[in-house]
């Protein structure tokens, strides 16, 4: 039995402590805004929070997260997620889509360590981050004006 | 099983049968558009069921007053769901806070593409400059009727009525919402022509709306079709060859199957599918299964010998795609001459969301849950596979986590999978099919590998004396349904396109090209053949501006003399990039202007060239797409382009050694990272010319902008792609 704590919510599961933590959120708890974008940690598609720091669902396996607190795209709250997911909807940041959710928990994590980041600040940041959409020009500017919210 | 496409092709896709399929369609428009109104809506007498005014099959109002399009186009982040719904709400005069969408079910009938025929299907850059008059049309109909409703409810004239923002409002101070008129306006007789508002009356066209799928798509409840979930559903994922070609041959699923989790395996025509009770044991049971391949029809060269063998073709005469004017005596009388190779990779679409899609077969028929562009060839296949009717086939759209060609594939490579582990298991579950990544870089259906062969001479007074072209390329539509429509004497318009039509003022031009053959499968990727001749064509522009010593946005403008709206976006790139400003040292400044899909776009790049890293700095772009019904659409379609583009000029490609692909994940072929984008500026033509599309047109000038600035900043030439950095050394 693993436990698993998402969201707030506990979820006692019998499963394999080397499955991806990814495909435990996505098929076993149906948590779907978490996505599976390249399986090798290299593209951030499945970013989570494990204890408020962003990390690769995709390549932790469930056994690690046991017992800590995992948040996904469904479950953030705060000020910070407040003013990131207002940027990103007011910019029109998204285009397909697809690996926003990972973008967004990173731009958070971003944030939330560095309440002004510079731009190479949010190159490092983001770094881990791929769009194929080609949405940066976006999601740099809507992490400047998410800073800008939080002052 | 090969799938026979015989049906398909015996649709109208000739452009013989276009012309008249879209003919037809434009004279029984009313017909075509608004027989559901008259069969259904009417003949309601009673009243709208559940309180909804379903006017026709592209919009539904509820009400609650929402304004729902019912979109025959596939989301994949291009935008056109809110461009569509954007000519809803401004024809009907709806507020755009109650406007959403929905995606339309397959039906070919309803909502054929007007551009192709009767067939549902996205691609092409065309949903927009397809749907800009019918989505009007549709909307001011539903408008007129409403009008009429009011008017008659409360005995006023209906000229003293207008509709803005949701409210329909007399002057004498009555008014209603949509969704209280919905019950009569649907007892009003359907007009038999309708009044567009005229360009000056536009409250929503031209302007920044929000996009409809922003909201859930920050907050992760968009659904993809990853994301659907029918009880019961099993995962399968499909051991293939790595060699392109090769059969299975027979395969050892006794350690696969000792995976917990993995329920069945199963042998289709593309390899051998295992399936498991969701992702994770299916994947594992994949790894652990033995396969042997037959590959004695597989492709086993690599890619220096491929291109070998294209430059053999390429000396010889291949099939003629333009011949206008005496190139050859014009080459030989020239002053001055240049002649040079270009070669491009095979490339990758590398969508964000893998290729996936799910099936579920009942008694009668069978529902496919997919993000596609082509869903009247899916169904077909689907149904060929499954031994059904088309028409037992539904087919639910769902967001497409980015496409850029590669699920609209007219062979259908992933629903005939997908069909066939359904057959293979009798249909006993609903079936998931995935691809993972190293699946999709591996998997083949890459933009072609193409060798461009130029000779270009300028006479005395610096013009161009003669062109002759060659193109070497495994041509995509061949073997397609699309053939009949985009091959005309062996040659495949998608080889071609960007060189034979050409804006500039070319006269003595040859062009010809070589069919190469391969069992490694191509299809279009963003901007197709533009994709490869926007580079070539551009950056010879630039190598025969320097060679005729004249000023590269000059040497276009005198070849464009005749153009004047290609001409128009050359001088606004050129004027608000600065093209004449100067630069800091190491610094180059290159321009680049292509025409394709109907939208004309120049841009200018700068690069900073400090050895060895070359980093683009900005791209000032200049746009004339017609009307642009979403100038922020627009604008984050040319962002969106560079940033998809940049990485093919930088580095990516998908290479063969003795036939197996060499990349296998984004760390061998890495898409644009944050870091390496560079600032964007879009300038667009204010214009009242018809819509034309945004969505692929925007890759074609990248790559030429990006190389002429390396020359300009270091006086190396880079021509093929990727671009070898190693040459600047």
């Amino acid at each position: 039995m693993i436990t698993l704590n998402v969201n707030g919510e506990t979820h006692e599961l019998n499963l394999d402590p080397k499955m991806p933590l990814l495909w435990v959120i996505r098929d076993r708890l149906n948590l779907t805004g978490t996505k599976f974008g390249c399986g090798h940690a290299m593209c951030g598609a499945c970013v989570v929070h494990i204890d408020g720091q962003a990390a690769r669902s995709c390549s932790i396996m469930v056994g690690e997260a046991a017992g800590k607190n995992i948040t996904t795209i469904e479950g953030v709250s705060g000020k910070v997620a407040a003013a990131v997911t207002t940027a990103w909807q007011r910019l029109d940041v998204v285009q397909c889509g697809y690996c926003q959710s990972g973008q967004i928990m990173s731009a958070i994590t971003l944030l939330t360590g560095n309440k002004n980041p510079t731009d190479d600040d949010i190159d490092a940041g983001m770094e881990g981050n791929i769009c194929r959409c080609g949405t940066y020009v976006r999601i740099r500017r809507a992490i400047h004006e998410a800073a800008k919210a939080l002052v | 099983m090969r799938v026979n496409l015989d049906k398909l092709q015996a649709w109208d896709f000739s452009r013989r049968e276009f012309l008249k399929s879209s003919a037809a369609t434009a004279g029984a428009f009313v017909l075509g558009t608004y027989v559901p109104f008259g069969n259904e809506a009417f003949a309601q007498e009673a009243g709208p069921a559940q309180g909804v005014y379903d006017p026709n099959v592209f919009l539904k109002i509820g009400a609650d007053n929402s304004v729902t399009l019912i979109s025959k186009h596939f989301e994949m982040g291009q935008g056109v769901t809110t461009g569509m719904a954007t000519l809803v709400a401004e024809e009907l005069g709806a507020d755009w806070s109650t406007v959403r969408f929905e995606f339309a079910p397959n039906n070919p009938k309803l909502y054929n593409n007007l551009a192709f025929g009767p067939i549902m299907a996205t691609g092409g850059t065309t949903s927009m400059a397809e749907s800009w008059e019918q989505m009007r049309k549709v909307r001011a109909a539903a408008r007129m009727m409403f009008v009429a409703a009011a008017a008659a409810k409360w005995n006023v004239p209906g000229a003293e009525i207008k509709v803005e923002n949701g409210v329909i409002n007399h002057a004498g101070g009555r008014h209603a919402t949509f969704g209280e008129l919905v019950a009569e306006a649907m007892r009003v007789p359907v007009p038999g022509s309708v009044t567009l508002k005229q360009p000056k009356d536009w409250k929503l066209i031209g302007t920044r709306v929000p996009r409809l799928d922003s909201v859930q798509k920050t907050t992760g409840a968009g659904v993809f079709a990853f994301d659907v979930r029918r009880p019961g559903t099993l995962t399968a994922i499909v051991k293939r060859s790595d060699l392109f070609g090769a059969k299975v041959a027979s395969f050892d699923a006794t350690e696969a199957k000792k995976v917990d989790g993995v329920v069945d395996v199963v042998q289709i025509s593309s390899g051998v599918a295992v399936v498991g009770i969701d992702t994770w044991p299916a994947m594992q049971g994949r790894d652990a299964l033995k396969v042997t391949w037959d590959t004695s029809k597989a492709e086993t060269r690599s890619t220096a010998e491929i291109f070998e063998e294209y430059r053999e073709l390429a000396v010889s005469k291949g099939l003629t795609a333009l011949s206008r004017g005496d190139a050859s005596g014009g080459l030989t009388r020239a002053a001055k001459s240049l002649e040079v190779d270009f070669t491009f990779p095979y490339l990758a679409h590398a969508p964000m969301e893998p290729l996936n899609c799910l099936i579920e077969v009942r008694g009668d028929g069978a529902e496919i849950w997919s993000g596609c562009q082509l869903q009247s060839i899916d169904q077909l296949v689907a149904a060929q596979i499954l031994g059904l009717k088309p028409e037992q086939i539904k087919i639910n759209t769902f967001l497409g986590g980015g496409s850029f060609g590669r699920r609209g594939n007219p062979l259908a490579d992933w629903t005939v999978e997908l069909a066939e582990v359904a057959k293979a298991i009798n249909g006993r579950a609903p079936i998931h099919l995935v691809w993972t990544r190293d699946d999709d870089i591996k998997g083949g259906f890459y933009r072609p590998m193409v060798l461009h062969r130029v000779k270009v001479g300028l006479d005395a007074k610096a013009g161009i004396a003669g062109w002759k072209h060659t193109v070497v390329s495994k041509p995509i539509f061949i073997g397609t349904p699309f053939e009949r429509m985009t091959v005309k004497d062996g040659v495949d318009a998608s080889s071609v396109e960007g060189i034979v039509d050409t804006p500039y003022a070319i006269a003595d031009f040859l062009v010809d090209v070589h069919n190469a053959k391969s069992a490694v499968p191509v299809l279009w990727w963003r901007s197709v053949g533009h994709s490869h001749t926007g580079h070539v064509m551009e950056t010879m522009m630039d190598e025969l501006a320097h060679l005729a010593g004249k000023d590269p946005v000059a040497f276009r403008l005198g070849l464009l003399a005749q153009q004047p709206r290609d001409a128009a976006v050359v001088r606004l790139a050129a004027e608000k990039a600065g093209w004449k400003d100067s630069l800091p040292t190491g610094r180059g400044r290159g321009f680049a202007y292509h025409h394709s899909f109907n939208t004309r776009i120049a841009m200018v790049a700068d690069v900073s060239a400090t050895r060895p890293a070359i980093k683009v700095e900005r791209i000032v772009a200049a746009v004339d797409c017609g009307v642009a019904i979403n100038p922020d659409i627009v604008t984050a379609q040319i962002e969106g382009a560079i940033g998809f583009a940049l990485s093919a000029v930088l580095r990516n490609q998908i290479t063969l050694k003795k036939g197996v692909v060499e990349q296998t994940n984004f760390d061998d072929y890495e898409p644009t990272r944050m870091r390496e984008m560079p600032k964007v500026e879009v300038h667009i033509v204010q214009s009242s010319e018809r819509p034309s599309g945004i969505g692929e047109p925007g890759v074609p000038p990248i790559a030429p902008a990006i190389g002429n600035a390396i020359f300009a900043a270091t006086g190396k030439r880079l021509r093929s792609l990727p671009f070898d950095f190693n040459m600047l050394a």
